[in-house]
């Protein structure tokens, strides 16, 4: 099942994919385009834990002249930071490299904590694609990504759709890419993470306790350029689905 | 952690943001290295941490170190508390900011000793329990009394620090608007404005008490984390 949350007529709800469509909750079946799409998750009790990994792909850590690193790079975003499918993200004025980046996104769907590798499946609701916007011109070497970089209002789009787990197969092998203006730009596929799914879940529920609604971000694979004001971005995933959004400059 | 009765049991509602180096001694204590790899170059923009909601213990707890650690850092801080009904995604800019701050508590920022400020803390301060706070949230001052507030941790009753807000980098306002140009501060949302570099540290066993002339006292044990295995509970009985 894909589900969606979405805004129609003013009005929030869910909804699930139905050929093509969206069929919305206790109500009519309408098309995509009549919606405000939104995060595809629900409001947790407490703030929404939003994991996500910097170099988890050796291209791009090659890309970003790093080396691989031996532990999870890991850092945290707030949930300001997320918005839906088909929004604008804004493009600060006057900076030089702003760039996608594609992301298997994983969300929690049991309390977490102290969980094997072996077990890490178990504990997972479905999946969605994440687009971690970074400005590169922000970038400083403390806490690095700092959350200038990361941390910006529009500049998480997710979704369209929550995945079920179960419906997919083995979420270690599948393709990526980005688009910018319907030219690929990106490519990769999942099962070149250096931390997979199973270890990622490993080592953050070794120290932290997840819960249900939470977010990790599993980073991105080579292939990233500057996206300019009017660019159209579409960030997909095989199986999971291919998430749109439109670069805009800010508002005075 | 287990709550605290239910009268004294609040905890932040939003995303809590945290400040590194920004009291004069800690700017200072690191100034030397900030030439140097892998930093290269003083922080322009303020530098931001955030403590994750596992960490959300309510005053009163028994927060457990994790395994292998013998103490922790008590980074005591005030948290501003935001209350907004801006429209989603539009920037404060350093006046609209100000208006925003509803409430403030005081804050106990449990953090593992790390040397490197290199990459972001997530093992040193996303442990389970590392974020104890007040018991209530005192109704917002003015930002400019807010500058003055001293404030004072001790362990096991013993006066250990004072924190003058004073020697803070950018004050309550400065801090507001430079944060604000870069993070959606919402509805709930609490931003600590900040620790000196020379925090106390506790081990399993100590009492820390934060307070502050006009503020609820905030008051949290720390325990190693076998006691709260086999004694099955964790609450400061005094």
């Amino acid at each position: 099942m894909k589900r969606a949350r979405v805004i129609h007529q003013g009005r929030e709800c869910d909804a699930t994919d139905s050929d093509g469509a969206l069929q919305l909750h206790g109500a009519a079946r309408v098309p995509y385009n009549a919606v405000t799409w939104l995060p595809p998750l629900h409001d947790v009790p407490r703030p929404r834990t939003i994991l996500a990994l910097g170099l988890n792909y050796a291209d791009h850590a090659k890309e970003l002249s790093f080396k691989a690193p031996d532990e999870p790079l890991a850092f945290v975003k707030g949930q300001s930071s997320l918005i839906g499918h088909r929004a604008q993200t804004i493009r600060p004025a006057g900076v030089h490299m702003m760039h996608y980046e594609c992301e298997l996104a994983v969300v929690m769907g049991r309390t977490a904590s102290h969980v094997r590798k072996a077990d890490a499946y178990d504990f997972i609701a479905g999946y969605t694609v994440a687009n971690d916007y970074a400005i590169r011109d922000y970038l400083e070497n403390w806490y690095r990504p700092n959350l200038r970089v990361k941390g910006r209002p529009t500049c998480t789009p997710i979704g369209p759709w929550l995945v079920d787990a179960a419906d997919i197969a083995d979420p270690m092998q599948l393709a990526l890419q980005a688009t910018v203006n319907g030219q690929i730009t990106q490519r990769g596929n999942t099962r070149d993470m250096i931390f997979d799914v199973p270890t990622l879940i490993e080592y953050f529920s070794s120290f932290m306790t997840l819960q249900p609604g939470d977010l990790i971000l599993t980073g991105t694979p080579d292939g990233v350029v500057d996206c300019k004001v009017g660019d159209v971005i579409v960030t997909s995933i095989e199986g999971v689905g291919a998430l749109q959004s439109t670069i805009c400059a800010p508002t005075s | 952690m287990s709550a605290a009765s239910p009268q004294t049991s609040w905890l932040p509602q939003g995303t809590v943001y945290g400040m590194l180096m920004n009291f004069a001694d800690e700017h200072a204590a690191l100034a030397a290295q900030m030439q140097e790899p892998p930093y290269k170059a003083a922080p322009q923009a303020p530098v931001l941490f955030i403590k994750t909601a596992n960490t959300f213990s309510p005053h009163g707890s028994a927060i457990a170190l994790p395994e292998g650690a013998h103490e922790v850092q008590i980074k005591a801080s005030a948290g501003l508390i935001f209350l907004s009904n801006k429209p989603v995604a539009h920037a404060f800019t350093a006046q609209s900011a100000i208006k925003y701050v509803a409430n403030v508590v005081l804050i106990s920022d449990l953090t593992l000793p790390h040397a490197s400020f290199y990459r972001p803390p997530v093992k040193t301060k996303c442990i389970d329990g590392f974020l104890c706070v007040a018991p209530a949230p005192h109704s917002a001052p003015p930002l400019a009394e807010i500058d003055k507030l001293r404030i004072t941790v001790t362990i096991n009753g013993k006066p250990v620090q004072t924190i003058d807000m004073a020697q803070m980098v950018r004050n309550c306002e400065k801090l507001v608007a430079d944060v604000g140009e870069f993070i959606d501060l919402q509805t709930g949302d609490v931003l600590m404005v900040g620790s000196p570099f020379d925090a106390p540290l506790a081990r399993a066993g100590d009492v820390v008490e934060i307070s502050a002339p006009g503020y609820a006292t905030l008051r949290h044990s720390v325990v190693a984390n076998s006691d709260v295995r086999s004694e099955g509970h964790n609450e400061v009985h005094r």
